[in-house]
């Protein structure tokens, strides 16, 4: 699936306009682009737009020339001359701003040869980076809301549940509840009215993928959401994003006007008779209101606190109302199983978990940006194929998934083929993509850590257990990175991990342990460490830790007295080796981080 | 500010489930929530202070106290976390000489930290106001500041 053209064949060029490529200027390259398009005259046959993002914010700003497919990436301002000049009127491409491939340093024109784009499979990032999010023609061009008009013009709310079953799609909001069977209990329900709700919370804090979405393709979300109306019964929903969010609430308040305009949100849609309406609800900053139930108090305007179950959403959800709550990604998939068929999607990916999967993938690896993959693929083909493997050639340490509920897998599960199941049986989860690789100087300790000083603060305070258990298990990680760890904490925390799996009421509690559980399980040797020998091989525990110059390796180059925030560096000659004065270091390491000849020893 | 505070409520007036939206109004107008704000809130929705105050304190975007000109938000998230984000905040707080959710002296800057801003693949990252600043480093931070002490 290409959609490389705008409209007919008409010259484009496309300008990242995600949140990442927005902070490095790209908003003003476009501006730029555009005046030296009407300089030159050429201002009526190219045309240039805004896009949202490519997934590859790393090497931002990105342009891209269509139809040619040329991609030019940490473009400026300066460049846009250039780009017009030589390559839209005289034909010959920008080398330079050409992506370079990392390993066999040749320049690569197109982002089709891309390895980070090659190894993909787009379904739900179809149309990111390639359409104008603020455009419904953008959209129309790509074959946009052919569902939905396929739906309304001969489909029973049975077969469109029907083909969505076949597909096998399984929620991609962490749990992978399958969508079919959750639309058919809404269906069933005779009480109205119904509800739709998408869940673009995105908490995990590390992941950016539906963001990323509902600012590259609004459409595909609100579509996949009026076809869930139909098929249940609904006539209303609501989007609830994130505050902290606000390109992406804006695009989506364009999109809807513009839905309604066209016709495809409103009364009595395309003539079927079917009307549906969407609302956007604001969050304000509450972790646990990604869960079901909480997120829909919010809604209501009250705190939300997860309740028990049953009954489920289906039966009693929003205002006690059969209510469908699905993740932005399950629902931007829901339009293209439709006009290819659940049978087309059930034959990608594995059996249990057909399609693809969306992974936020950053931390310590060369290519950051969105990877979407068919399930199954391996942690080595994302890290490394597609990723472009660690940072700086650094050793792997571990792979970080499914955030605050999640896990973290060493070096021996990389060839583990990811899918909801196999990442749950490791002792991680799918989650709803983060994907954080950890080199070596990363303590993992200090991972637990940092997840359970999220939970604890996060915690709605509901259950004992989670809300005094949390903060237990953090005092204890805390005194372990303070080198103050006592023999048999690590079977205290394992004891209290379970009192709290067992005593809590949602998710979060029940999977606040996991980073804990995980980290002892595959790296007890790092606790171990830190509380027989107060030393932190990662070098991360600032308690714990000295730094100090290799004298043979150090070439005086400058660069971490550049860096070094309390000037603890002393500098000497050129091409003397530095020192550092011990009194004024803090044991930040930004000094490590800067030096390129591996110079700086951490102990 | 009571006429202010009764245009800015208006459209809320008689709808169910606005609290929230309301208060987010009134914040984004009055930049926090100020005591009479409450109140009227409560009298225009008919819901009790107690349960609104309910709300603010469960919603980590809700503020009682006015903020700086300039609010400055440090991630915290895990990508930016393992990329030195905790180092970068040490140095804002240096540079700015204020702790997590202070003021600046002169009411220029004020300090927060989020969960993640979605920048995650420039970790880590920051916000001034409504400007995202990716891959800093202590360095660059120190920078930003004087550059931005020059221009004002
Ligand atoms: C603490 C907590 C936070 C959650 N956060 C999110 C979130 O940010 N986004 C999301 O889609 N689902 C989140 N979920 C899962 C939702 O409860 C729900 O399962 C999901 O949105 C259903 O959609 P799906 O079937 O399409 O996956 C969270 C669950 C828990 C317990
Ligand atoms: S498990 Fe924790 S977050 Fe969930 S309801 Fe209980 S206290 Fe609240
Ligand atoms: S660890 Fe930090 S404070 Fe110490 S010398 Fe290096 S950069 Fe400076
Ligand atoms: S960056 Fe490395 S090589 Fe350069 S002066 Fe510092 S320690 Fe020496
Ligand atoms: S924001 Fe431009 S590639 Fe992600
Ligand atoms: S983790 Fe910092 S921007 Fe997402």
């Amino acid at each position: 699936m290409t959609h490389h053209e705008g409209n007919g064949n008409k010259r484009a060029m496309l300008v990242c306009e995600g949140t990442g490529c927005v902070s490095s200027r790209s908003v003003y390259i476009r501006e730029e682009l555009q005046k030296e398009l009407t300089n030159h005259g050429l201002a009526d046959s190219v045309e240039v737009k805004p896009t949202g993002c490519h997934g590859f914010c790393e090497k931002g700003p990105i342009v891209i020339v269509e139809p040619d497919g040329i991609f030019y990436c940490n473009v400026k301002e300066k460049d846009a001359a250039e780009i017009v000049e030589s390559h839209l009127k005289g034909g010959t491409p920008v080398e330079r701003l050409f992506y370079k491939d990392p390993a066999t340093k040749t320049l690569i024109p197109k982002y089709e040869d891309i390895d980070f784009y090659k190894k993909q499979q787009r379904i739900v990032l179809r149309n990111c980076g390639h359409i104008n999010p603020e455009s419904i023609d953008d959209y129309i061009g790509v074959g946009g809301y052919e569902g939905l008009k396929q739906v309304l013009s001969g489909m029973s709310p049975e077969q469109v549940i029907d083909e969505v079953t076949k597909s096998g799609l399984r929620g991609r909001g962490g749990a992978g509840f399958p969508t079919g069977r959750k639309w058919a209990g809404a269906l069933k329900s005779e009480r109205t009215p119904k509800y739709v709700v998408c869940n673009a919370d995105e908490g995990d804090p590390g992941a950016f993928m539906d963001r990323s979405t509902l600012e590259a393709d609004p459409h595909a979300v609100m579509e996949g959401m009026a076809i869930c109306g139909y098929a249940i019964g609904s006539n209303h929903g609501y989007i609830y994003v994130r505050a902290e969010y606000p390109l992406a609430i804006n695009r989506l308040k364009i999109a809807i006007e513009q839905a309604k305009e066209r016709g495809f949100l409103g009364e009595n849609i395309m003539g079927s008779g079917f009307s549906f309406n969407l609302e956007i609800a604001q969050g304000a900053g509450a972790f646990v209101c990604g869960e079901a139930s909480a997120l829909m108090y919010s809604i209501e305007g009250k705190r939300g606190m997860p309740r028990v179950k049953p009954p489920r959403s289906v039966e009693s959800g929003l205002y006690t109302m059969p209510t469908v709550l699905n993740n932005v990604k399950s629902f931007a998939t829901v339009p293209v199983i439709i006009s290819n068929g659940g049978e087309w999607f059930a034959g990608i990916g594995s059996p249990n978990s057909p399609g693809t999967a969306v992974f936020a993938l950053t931390g310590k690896v060369v290519n950051s940006g969105l990877v979407e993959v068919p399930m199954g693929a391996t942690l080595r083909e994302i890290i490394f194929g597609i990723g472009g493997g660690v940072m700086g050639g650094r050793e792997f340490k571990a792979v970080q998934t499914g955030g605050p509920s999640g896990g973290c897998l060493p070096a021996d599960q990389l060839d583990l083929p990811v899918d909801f199941d196999s990442l749950d049986s490791a002792g991680s989860i799918m989650g709803s993509g983060g994907m954080v690789v950890m080199d070596k100087r990363t303590c993992m300790v200090d991972v637990a850590r940092f997840f359970l000083s999220f939970t604890q603060e996060e915690s709605c305070g509901k259950c004992n257990p989670c809300r005094i258990g949390t903060e237990l298990v953090l005092e204890v990680l805390e005194r372990i990175c303070e080198g103050k760890g006592k023999p048999g904490d690590i079977e205290l925390l394992e004891e209290w991990s379970q009192t709290i799996i067992k005593g809590s009421l949602c998710g979060l509690g029940k999977s606040a342990p996991n980073p804990v559980l995980s980290t002892i399980r595959y790296f007890r040797d790092e606790y171990e460490a830190h509380i027989n020998e107060q030393r932190c091989p990662g070098g991360i525990c600032k308690e714990l830790i000295s730094f100090s110059i290799d004298e043979e390796l150090c070439k005086g180059c400058g660069l971490c007295a550049k860096n070094c925030p309390t000037k603890a560096v002393i500098l000497f000659e050129k091409k003397q080796p530095v020192k550092l004065d011990q009194e004024k270091c803090i044991n930040c390491g930004t000094c490590y981080d800067a030096c390129k000849f591996d110079a700086v020893i951490v102990k | 500010m009571s006429s202010q505070l009764a245009e800015i409520l208006a459209p809320f007036k008689g709808k169910k489930g606005v609290t929230i939206p309301a208060l987010q109004q009134v914040q984004e107008e009055l930049g926090y929530l100020p005591r009479e704000a409450i109140d009227e809130v409560s009298k225009t929705l008919r819901i009790s202070a107690s349960e609104i105050y309910g709300v603010i304190t469960f919603y980590a975007q809700f503020r009682t106290s006015p903020r700086g000109r300039h609010v400055v938000r440090v991630c915290r998230g895990t990508a930016c976390h393992v990329r030195g984000g905790g180092v970068v905040l040490d140095q804002v707080k240096i540079d700015l000489g204020i702790d997590e959710n202070e003021n600046t002296e002169d009411m220029e800057y004020t300090l927060e930290t989020v969960a993640c801003i979605g920048a995650c693949a420039l970790a880590p990252a920051m916000v001034i106001d409504e400007d995202t600043f990716g891959k800093v480093s202590p360095g660059k931070v120190s920078e930003i500041f004087a550059s931005r002490r020059g221009d004002n």
